[in-house]
């Protein structure tokens, strides 16, 4: 399939995360999240683990992270899981990465809501600054993908970039977040407009108490 | 339009903050041991007596599903409540704004739903892409179990419970009930085969209720304001309130609290700044998230947003994500990108629905450019039908629904597409006999 991931040589992958283990703080995390799950049910913590690991391999190549064979083998060692039983979870959700990405991961939602309100502009300001979907920058900096819905419909078009939203994109405003990115700065997440989370633009239609103080509406109930 | 006073998540936009502390002072955990004194089989009662049903699409009444949970579970099988934060169809972001602004109403309504279905624990499950959401929520659960609300003697009640948060990694399919237990355990999430049922077989094989996160969320209060006040909103089997979110082409959209049954034009009007380019501009509307059909502005304008209104206009209230869209859109286009949706995220398992997303959209995709023959509109029309119900879940169904919308209201617009391509309307040249 021309959309499967294209994996990396294995013998080089080998060499550098053969000898994969926690940080002495994951270590911690991780025991804790075992301690989630009834004892004789680790597998459930297949999940967390892996995105775990995916955290803590992009700690150390400073990206967002993917997930080697090496590593996959290791949190199955983990959770005394065979290595297919977890290797299948891998590909099957989109948030694991099975081949390295870039120091920001662009994730353009282009489902309808976002599409009606121009995620083609946000997608046209990504190509116009050099990415490509499905590909990474020269630079390392940027690997664009274009996702499924990310449940920010009323703040659409978004974008997530590894761990935070912008929402409100248009072209100027994707634009100067790559830019500011690039530049090695934070842009601001969430609303790229004057906005208040998900309120109406322009200010709440309702609950307008709620905007100065922590009201209590339990004195109006009859 | 409903009173302040009576809508129930008080902090959705987020002015205040979040922690339990300021949570409390809005109301959450007020004598959290009241509610609970009256007992397991009383609170069932008045969730079933306020009328609430089930809002994460499907509308099942909640007291009901929760009477069906074994009353005395066996100490090495507990029952547990699972509660879906695995918010994924496209149009929905009212859970979020939960969890990220009044998480503590949902932990509160975890308690009381776990204790009433006699739950050992509650696990949230959260979609892996609310990553910053996620972080507000493992903080709200430990803040709760520093306050003692959770845990051993939860709250002061003398009932043990716990609540864990599990977070996915994208796979819209984990929002299917028993897709999402398979998460839980660790797998692929592809959804089992019904029966049995979650309540007999569920998580690690214990009776299990997976319930949608707005709907455990207003149990405290509707407790606490009784059932009668939650039933006083909404038309006859559409009651309460609910969280719309209203997205596309509105001059302002947002997500907002509402009455149930609030007529779509009010809706509109009042919260979303109205329609973009005015109300005769209006094409189409998604009244409940990309799964169900689209109904022409004409019928939907003063239609009344709840379950029973939509199903009259062969449609549905989903989870009461509005999708608007004006005559600028590309209806084509727009039915296709959800086509894609759905063929990206078809778990694989059953063949009508792997195969037939993949064809549907290639289809589709024609369609937009007009690059098909009239005659394959009634064949798209009739794959839908055969994908439809032929699946373990629903997601077979979900993609066929918004075709057969499509095709029901706009086939003069596909067959003008056609029509257009071939320049002229020309009946297409003969093939040569083989």
């Amino acid at each position: 399939m021309a959309e499967a991931p294209q994996i990396p040589d294995e013998a080089e992958t080998r060499a550098r995360w053969g000898g994969f283990a926690w940080t002495t703080e994951n270590a911690v995390k991780a025991k804790e999240i075992i301690g989630r799950y009834p004892a004789g049910r680790q597998a459930s913590a297949s999940l967390p683990l892996l995105d775990l690991a995916q955290r803590q391999v992009g700690a150390e190549t400073k990206t967002q992270g993917w997930l080697p064979v090496p590593v996959i083998e290791f949190v199955a060692r983990e959770l005394d899981m065979p290595y297919m039983r977890v290797f299948e979870v891998v590909t099957f959700y989109t948030m694991f990465n099975l081949v390295p990405v870039g120091r920001y991961h662009v994730q353009v939602c282009g489902t309808t809501p976002c599409m009606l309100r121009g995620s083609d502009d946000v997608l046209a300001a990504c190509k116009n600054h050099g990415l490509a979907k499905g590909k990474t920058t020269p630079d390392g900096l940027f690997t664009l993908t274009e996702v499924e819905c990310l449940g920010a419909c009323t703040n659409a078009p978004m974008v997530q970039i590894n761990d935070d939203n912008y929402e409100d994109l248009d072209y100027d405003s994707m634009t100067a977040i790559l830019e500011a990115l690039a530049r090695g700065e934070t842009p601001k997440p969430g609303p790229q407009i004057d906005r208040q989370t998900s309120a109406p633009e322009g200010g709440p239609t309702t609950l307008k108490e709620m905007v100065s103080e922590n009201h209590d509406y339990r004195g109006e109930w009859a | 339009m409903l009173a302040n006073k009576d809508r129930i998540f008080t902090n959705v936009y987020g002015f205040q903050s979040w922690h339990i502390d300021a949570a409390i002072k809005r109301g959450d955990w007020d004598n959290t041991k009241d509610l609970m004194a009256i007992g397991q089989d009383a609170i069932i009662d008045k969730i079933k007596a306020s009328g609430l049903r089930g809002r994460g699409g499907a509308g099942f009444p909640t007291g009901m599903k929760w009477s069906f949970m074994p009353k005395e579970p066996k100490p090495d099988r507990p029952n547990f409540l699972v509660i879906n934060a695995d918010e994924s169809e496209p149009g929905s972001c009212k859970d979020r704004e939960i969890i990220r602004h009044d998480p503590q109403k949902l932990i509160e309504g975890a308690l009381i739903a776990g204790f009433a279905m006699r739950a050992r624990a509650a696990y949230i499950y959260i979609r892996g892409e609310f990553i910053r959401e996620a972080e507000n929520l493992f903080t709200a659960v430990a803040e709760a179990y520093e306050k003692g609300f959770l845990g051993k003697n939860a709250a002061g009640s003398g009932y043990d419970f716990d609540v864990f948060v599990h977070r996915g990694a994208g796979a819209y399919i984990c929002g299917e009930e028993t897709a999402m237990l398979e998460s839980l355990e660790g797998k692929k999430g592809q959804p089992r085969l019904k029966p049995p049922f979650p309540a007999g077989a569920g998580l690690y094989g214990c009776p299990t209720t997976v319930n949608n996160v707005e709907s455990i969320a207003v149990v405290p209060t509707i407790l606490r304001r009784g059932p009668e006040w939650f039933a006083s909103f909404g038309a006859e089997n559409n009651k309460g309130t609910k969280l719309f979110q209203i997205s596309g082409h509105v001059n302002k959209p947002c997500v907002v609290e509402e009455a149930m049954s609030i007529p779509f034009r009010e809706l509109i009007e009042k919260h979303a700044g109205g329609i973009r380019g005015g109300w005769d501009n209006l094409l189409a509307v998604i009244p409940g998230g990309s799964s169900v059909p689209l109904v022409p502005a004409e019928q939907i304008m003063d239609c009344p947003m709840d379950f029973d209104g939509l199903k009259a206009l062969g449609s549905g209230l989903g989870t009461a994500a509005v999708i608007v869209m004006d005559k600028s859109t590309d209806i084509v286009r727009a039915i296709s990108r959800i086509s894609y949706f759905y063929r990206h995220e078809s778990c694989g398992q059953c063949t009508p629905c792997r195969e037939g997303t993949g064809w549907m959209w290639r289809v589709m995709e024609r369609m937009r450019t007009g690059d098909a023959e009239i005659s394959e509109i009634d064949t798209l029309y009739q794959v839908t039908k055969q994908v439809e119900g032929h699946s373990i879940c629903a997601l077979g169904d979900a993609a066929a629904w918004p075709i057969q919308g499509l095709i029901r209201h706009f086939r003069p617009e596909m067959e003008r597409r056609i029509k257009d391509n071939r320049g002229g309307g020309l009946e297409p040249m003969m093939e040569a006999a083989e």
